[in-house]
């Protein structure tokens, strides 16, 4: 295992993520909480592509769908409860993936791609084109949701520290979640599926389902960040179903090395800060982001995760790279 | 997903109590692709205790036959009974569910995985129980012990750990007649075992082989005549798609149809 | 009269649309067919291919701004498409045949970027029209307040002249032969002589010159602005998936098909349009998950 994945790193950097807020910019909270969301989303992808070896390119539906779902549900002008909106909205990006996944897990390999990017765009066009979500100008979420319980609050999403520690600590439940799922029999046939699924078949396993089940299971995960995201920046568009939102994420995963929970977070980070840096520099940030990815996969097959290795074996084997 | 393979087949596994109960039936499969008839009317019967091996030059339908069985091709014609039921409709996966295993001509295993772990993904299979996803898979007990009983009875007890993309070619073919046991099948169709061992990986093969032929039914596609004649209980022949004969191995032996159409070129053949 | 007016109107407006249709569908035939040889032939999932339309579009209008001449800018832009996309095949595609899926996605997700972000810095990021040929710049009247356009007919007959050409090209050529056979066994075709690499590269030119042809001719009617690729390449995959991978008639029909439900859906349910032609995909992944005509 690569030296991402030692409980001493995990530790380091959760510590490092819980200091944040500590710093006051609320520039950095702001740019770590978005960070936080995106490794979310990331690593409910990961479940797709690095473990299930299901390449979809059409993610960002589910997190839009539930990004729609807090602004729709809650009320113009007032909070609604944490405690319904958060599982409803999740549930309903996790409903959209099955019923998408009832389609899209009929095809394989280039189609099964093409086609998730496809249903992503046919729910792009949904919020879109109708009056549901405020058309192509989308919807406020006037106000965030209330932790209140029977008139206890214990916290507030309005106050910045609050809803950082609150995105961390869902970062923290979903990677867990994920990990111990992983660990479980039905993580295992996944996995299996992704190294041989026909061999899974001849064993007994009736594939569909269990793909099907990982796609919502995704899909609801990705819903997961969605929700987040609504809540951090108060506003909604069709732009968060968009296909570049896919790609992006996509690219968060890859750069981050498939099959690994804490390189999906790291690949989060490391695009953010690319954002960030080249964004900085010039305004045509995009295209340096461009010439990153395909010297990327030009030179570094592997992603990040696989850097750690690669030094290690460059110091110490005087440096055969395969 | 949630079939659980019925506790009473599962139980008789091991007893050879019912030696001779017909298993499996192909009645006249036929398989067409196109204009192409890669079978015809072929039929199989496979009782408990026995080896079938199925014989045949280079693209006489073998592995078509053999996919019909499993479920991995459905036939254009004919039916196939398992313990009586029809099954002819039922997917590869269910028919491993009723107690039909394979193993496959190019060795199909889970690479990366160790021995360990393919063999207790096949023994899984037969609890799927997909719902527990908080369970630990490295704590289910009776997967484990499964698939360590049934990794010893393939002969890899030595490698439980290894990463089966390392094994030898021998041993990744004792590793699949381990998985195909892992799945408790009755049935157990095998695609050319021997295919590439040396001479000791296939008398070790053998050996395995007769040791699980009383509890099951075992078809078998070969092409090492010693070995077939060392395990056979039952030769068909088959050519161009069709059964040419199919009888106990010293009437195969005698046919002079046999000997025209296919044992006559086979160099190997000198029993 | 006015109820025969009415109904002499209708059949002219729906005329219109039938045009438009068949004008829709074999324009983004051009796009699609590319798309789909490169898959089949080469394996090769392009998401940069929409990025080609939008290259011929903007040389459209880059070129008819310098030269005058609409026909001045597609005969010196094909060729010089043709060149970027054999150059484009040997410094970045040509490592892309062995490697997954997914890296070809994230490859050509980057030159996405590249494209989009170069044509801002060099053309800008406003939406520019390009004239229609004087020749063409008439309408053929098809009722007292309806008329056609002539340069739509002149978009769907060149289209029909290229895929009579492609015809011929994959019926009677050993180029052909290779496409039909949707061959991606290199040894196998190297072991009939054929030098396989060329043949990657002459079809990869090819598909980018044709992607963007299809841009430079539609750059009149739809005008020029960023990011028109991103759509016309999600809809060639849609078209792709219908047709079947690889199929180069398949996508044919597709496209057909796809321009009609759009054209309609936007006559019919305007506030479902761009839906419409999603849920004809899922409609037949339902049929035929691997599409209407498998690779062939």
């Amino acid at each position: 295992m690569s030296s991402l994945n030692s409980t001493i790193f995990k530790l380091a950097g959760l510590a490092l993520l819980a200091c944040v807020p500590l710093t006051g910019e609320s520039f950095y909270v702001e740019l770590a909480a978005k960070t936080l969301v995106l490794a979310i989303f990331a690593m409910s992808l990961d479940l797709l592509v690095g473990f299930t070896g299901l390449v979809s390119f059409g993610h960002a539906a589910y997190f839009g769908v539930a990004a729609y779902s807090v602004a729709l549900l809650s009320p113009k002008y007032e909070a609604a409860s944490l405690w319904y909106v958060l599982p409803a909205s999740v549930g309903l990006s996790a409903l959209a993936a099955l019923v998408v996944g009832l389609f899209v897990l009929r095809t394989k390999g280039i189609y099964f791609i093409m086609v998730t990017l496809a249903f992503a765009q046919l729910a792009f066009f949904v919020f879109h084109d109708t009056p549901l979500g405020g058309g192509s100008d989308g919807i406020y979420l006037n106000v965030k949701p209330t932790a209140a319980i029977a008139g206890w609050v214990p916290f507030d999403l309005d106050n910045a520290t609050h809803l950082y520690y609150f995105i961390l600590g869902a970062l923290v439940v979903v990677y867990a979640f994920l990990a111990r799922i992983l660990q479980s029999p039905f993580g295992r046939v996944l996995v299996g599926i992704k190294s041989n699924e026909h061999r899974m078949q001849s064993m007994g396993y009736l594939t569909f389902r269990y793909k099907l089940a990982a796609f919502a299971l995704a899909g609801g995960l990705g819903g997961v960040a969605g929700f987040l995201y609504a809540v951090v920046f108060g506003f909604v568009t069709p732009e968060l179903l968009s296909w570049h939102q896919s790609g992006n994420v996509l690219l968060m995963v890859i750069l981050g090395g498939m099959g690994n929970l804490v390189g999906a977070i790291a690949g989060a980070f490391v695009f953010t800060g690319m954002q960030e840096v080249f964004g900085n520099w010039t305004k045509h940030w995009q295209l340096v982001m461009g010439c990153v990815i395909v010297a990327a996969v030009l030179f570094m097959p592997g992603g990040l995760s696989a850097v750690p290795g690669r030094i290690k074996r460059a110091l110490q084997g005087g440096g055969s790279n395969e | 997903m949630s079939e659980i393979i019925n506790p009473g087949l599962a139980a008789t596994v091991g007893t050879p109590a019912a030696a001779g109960e017909i298993l499996l039936v192909a009645e006249r499969i036929t398989r067409r692709f196109g204009g192409l008839v890669a079978n015809q009317d072929v039929c199989v019967t496979l009782p408990r205790g026995k080896v079938h091996v199925l014989l045949g030059p280079n693209g006489a339908g073998k592995s078509t036959c053999i996919n019909m069985l499993s479920g991995d091709l459905p036939p254009s014609e004919g039916t196939i009974h398992f313990m009586g039921k029809d099954i002819t409709g039922l997917s590869a996966a269910q028919r491993s569910q009723v107690g039909i295993g394979r193993s496959y001509q190019r060795t199909n295993i889970f690479p990366k995985f160790t021995v360990l772990e393919n063999v207790r993904l096949a023994a899984q299979s037969r609890r799927q129980q997909p719902w527990r996803i908080f369970s630990r898979a490295m704590k289910q007990q009776w997967a484990l012990d499964k698939a360590r009983a049934c990794i010893e009875e393939a002969g890899l007890g030595a490698k439980v750990d290894w990463i089966a993309g390392v094994l030898s070619h021998g041993e990744q073919r004792q590793l699949e007649i381990a998985m195909v046991l892992a799945t408790d099948a009755q049935v157990m169709l095998l695609d050319e075992p021997l295919a590439g061992m040396g001479s000791d990986e296939s008398a070790r093969m053998v050996e395995v082989l007769k040791r699980l032929k009383p509890s099951r039914a075992i078809l078998l596609v070969e092409h090492d005549m010693d070995a077939v004649f060392a395990v056979a209980d039952t030769i068909t022949v088959m050519v161009n798609g069709q059964v040419l004969e199919s009888g106990p191995p010293a009437q195969i032996k005698a046919s002079v149809a046999v000997q025209q159409a296919y044992l006559g070129q086979e160099d190997s053949f000198h029993v | 009269m006015p109820a025969g007016q009415g109904t002499l109107m209708d059949f002219a407006s729906f005329l219109i649309q039938m045009l438009n249709s068949l004008q829709y569908g074999l324009l983004l035939f051009l796009v699609a067919s590319g798309l789909t040889l490169v898959f089949g032939i080469m394996g090769i999932i392009n998401l940069a291919h929409g990025s080609f339309y939008m290259i011929g579009a903007y040389l459209a209008f880059v070129l008819t701004s310098a030269t005058g001449s609409l026909f001045l800018a597609i005969l010196l832009g094909i060729p010089l498409t043709f060149i970027v996309g054999a150059f484009l095949e040997w410094a970045l595609f040509s490592h892309l045949y062995k490697r997954e899926h997914l890296e070809q996605v994230l490859l050509t997700y980057g030159l996405i970027l590249i494209f989009e972000e170069l044509r801002s810095l060099l053309v800008g990021d406003e939406v520019h029209g390009v004239d229609i040929p004087a020749i063409f710049s008439a309408s053929i009247p098809l009722s007292d307040v309806l008329s056609y356009p002539v340069y739509r007919l002149v978009i769907s007959g060149v289209c029909i002249v290229l895929a009579v050409a492609l015809y011929f090209v994959i019926q009677r050529t050993r180029l052909g032969m290779m496409i039909r056979a949707g061959n991606h066994d290199r040894t196998m075709v190297e072991a009939l002589g054929i030098n396989i690499n060329m043949i990657y590269r002459v079809v990869f030119a090819l598909g980018f010159a044709l992607a963007a042809l299809a841009g430079m001719l539609a750059a009149p009617i739809s005008s020029v602005f960023p990011n028109m690729g991103s759509h016309v390449l999600i809809i060639s995959f849609v078209i792709v998936v219908i047709g079947g991978i690889g199929s180069v008639w398949g996508a044919l029909i597709a496209a057909l098909v796809i321009g009609f439900a759009d054209t309609f859906g936007k006559v019919l349910l305007p506030d479902y349009a761009g839906m419409v032609v999603y849920l004809v995909m899922a409609v037949v992944l339902l049929w035929r998950p691997e599409g209407i005509l498998k690779k062939g």
